[in-house]
């Protein structure tokens, strides 16, 4: 079997995955993510490089990608339908490809309402399901997106999505995730859990179904710094739950940043002993990616295997 | 019962505030009018059910209109009142004919009122 | 109908400053059911502009009018008595009925209003959009909702992660389209019908492939 890369071996290899994430700066210097990429290189498998989140001219995914490949981690090319048409999504996969880029994860994007450029047109030629769809086109049948031959040195990427169990309604989000993975997903990277009973609902019927047999799930994790940031993810963003209950018990620490840790890394473990279907998580440590290499440390998931 | 009020108003009765138009308000400030005050039945007891609330969002949408031609806002209010209330309504005029006086005359008097700019309607 | 608003009186003011007789045109298509560009808010504009210009010591001359439609050559034809001798006419009608003017008469046409969007009417004074005139109608995939227009990101296999308790994840108070589609194909029991992948919509029938015609030979005259 030839692998698309090391995150595919590492999946279909049957060992529990650790991805995270690195958010480019919004300027022109690498210098942030490479002090990141050497923070996190020997604890993660990959790590996603966001493209422009919450819709903020960031430095592009690509090209940060280049850069922390260069510093030693596999990069997992995040590209939202919101910024580009199919030509430009094409083109600038083809040159990622070249780049040494070996995946890349699927996503709508948020609106561009919530960036820094809320005057600006969105895109949305095609949505994420196309976006998968078409990627595996290009892979495996040599075919651009409009049905013309790839002639040759069509790009191979392990496609990745998003599945959020938090949205709603919450009884199609696992069809929803049953039709990426007939697009063409491989592996599936969750929105943030904090409410842990809720996916393991999703999870359940996630099983019933076969999906996880499927297809690689990642549980995404967020350690809280403070009860603040759990309240604005709460009531501020769509799309995320946060239970009353983590709000108190980060308002009740005398160390909520440690508390915070503290949950996350209880969280993996649960997940990780209890969830079947789970193959990995992917640690989302907004702006405070130092705190990985203890978090995956903690969770036993060190030294990394492959 | 005789009530004092002030002389310098003028009724322009209408059957119900509800048939108020943008335009019979406008129009009186550009004849000349330095102030206008709608009078309409109590919330509630509209005979139409809805008709002094209907003229409140109306008149409130002419004072920000007059507002932004500089005329002023101010110059225009709406108040309730039932036909039975004389004294309210004596109340009111002198307290509209105050509230004018302080504003000074309709600023379109100072440019020179005439009508005969006014192409009015061709068809 | 198009659905279309009023610009603010001094973004119009500015347009038509330098003017001294003006002709105010409402349509009696459209703009006159959503209450902005018809008889009465024309008569309304011209009124104001009116009053504002003698406060700034430049008056102005003003004519009303408001035509049958604004889009069609028969009815723009009929004005030319209405605007002959004025310096610039403030079109009340969509952006085609200003253009029509605009390609008419050689006069300086203006807009008042801003065009907003194809759509209906809610509630009295509340109109919204509804759909995207792309060229390819799909509500038949759709149970009768757009997900082009309705949905804000015109995603065709939704909804996306940022839907919560029916709301879209750019404003509390918008639905979201697809969980509206969700339950209407749950309603109708068509849900499998969601399991289809939708492929790539072809944009060249909407406006990404320039501007449009629609030509029907047998209603074609001469």
């Amino acid at each position: 079997m030839n692998y698309l890369s090391k995150l595919h071996q590492t999946l279909d290899s049957g060992k529990f995955a650790v991805t995270a994430e690195i958010g480019p700066p919004k300027h022109s210097s690498a210098e942030g993510i490479m002090h990141h990429c050497d923070m996190l290189k020997n604890h993660v498998d990959a790590t996603n490089i966001t493209d422009c989140q919450t819709a903020i001219v960031r430095m592009s995914s690509i090209a940060a990608g280049v850069h922390i490949k260069k510093g030693g981690i596999e990069p997992i090319i995040q590209m939202t339908c919101r910024d580009r048409n199919r030509i430009a999504m094409q083109s600038d996969l083809m040159g990622a490809y070249s780049l040494g880029m070996r995946n890349v994860l699927c996503l709508a994007g948020d609106h561009q309402r919530f960036g820094n450029h809320p005057g600006s047109k969105n895109v949305y030629d095609i949505d994420s399901m196309q976006l998968i769809y078409l990627l595996r086109q290009m892979r495996d049948e040599k075919k651009f997106f409009s049905g013309e031959e790839i002639k040759e040195h069509q790009p191979e990427f392990y496609i990745g999505a998003v599945a959020n169990p938090f949205a709603d309604p919450f009884e199609f989000r696992v069809d929803r995730l049953e039709k990426k993975v007939e697009a063409g997903a491989q592996f599936i990277q969750t929105q943030c859990i904090f409410d842990m009973e809720r996916f393991e609902r999703f999870m359940e019927l996630v099983r019933e179904r076969g999906i996880d047999q499927r297809v690689h799930i990642l549980a995404g994790v967020t350690p809280l710094k403070s009860w603040r940031a759990a309240q604005y993810i709460q009531t501020g963003v769509a799309g995320m739950m946060v239970p009353d209950s983590l709000i108190e018990r980060l308002k009740n620490a005398e160390d909520p940043k440690k508390e915070g840790v503290n949950i996350c890394v209880e969280d993996i473990k649960h997940i990780k002993e209890n969830i079947k279907g789970v193959h990995g998580v992917h640690i989302m440590a907004i702006a405070w990616e130092e705190v990985v290499p203890e978090i995956v440390e903690r969770t036993g998931l060190f030294p990394r295997p492959v | 019962m005789r009530l004092q009020y002030s002389t310098n108003i003028r009724i322009v009765e209408m059957t119900c505030t509800g048939n108020i138009d943008h335009r019979v308000i406008l129009g009186a400030f550009e004849e000349g009018a330095d102030g206008v005050f709608v009078a309409g039945c109590m919330e509630g007891d509209c005979h139409f059910l809805k008709g002094n609330i209907r003229a409140r969002k109306r008149v409130n949408a002419v004072k920000k209109l007059l507002d932004e031609i500089g005329v002023g806002g101010d110059r225009l209010e709406m108040y309730n009142l039932s036909s039975a209330q004389g004294a309210r309504f004596a109340e009111i005029a002198n307290e509209m004919t105050a509230r004018i006086k302080e504003l000074g005359p309709n600023p379109l008097k100072e440019a020179g009122i005439s009508n005969n700019l006014k192409g009015g309607d061709v068809t | 109908m198009i659905i279309a608003q009023q610009k603010p009186i001094q973004e119009i003011a500015e347009m038509i400053a330098e003017y001294k007789k003006v002709a105010f045109i409402g349509c009696a298509g459209c703009v006159t059911v959503c209450l902005s560009g018809g008889e009465k808010e024309t008569e309304i504009l011209a009124t104001a502009m009116r009053i504002k210009r003698k406060l700034e010591g430049n008056p102005l001359e003003t004519v009303t009018h408001t035509a049958t439609r604004q889009c069609d050559p028969e009815y723009v034809e009929a004005l030319e008595d209405v605007i002959k001798d004025v310096d610039a006419v403030v079109s009340l009608a969509c952006g085609v009925g200003v253009q029509y003017l605009a390609e008419r008469f050689d006069n300086w046409i203006v807009p008042a209003l801003n065009t907003n969007f194809a759509g209906g009417s809610r509630e009295h004074g509340v109109w919204e959009e509804n759909c995207g005139m792309c060229g390819n109608c799909i509500l038949d995939k759709t149970g009768g909702i757009c997900p082009i227009v309705r949905c804000s990101k015109s995603i065709l296999n939704g909804p996306c992660g940022g839907s919560q308790n029916g709301k879209c994840e750019i404003d509390k108070e918008v639905d979201c389209a697809w969980q509206l589609i969700y339950e209407r194909m749950k309603k109708m029991g068509k849900l499998e019908k969601l399991m289809e992948i939708e492929p790539p919509k072809d944009w060249s029938t909407s406006r990404d492939g320039g501007p449009r015609k629609s030509v029907r030979e047998d209603v074609m005259i001469g």
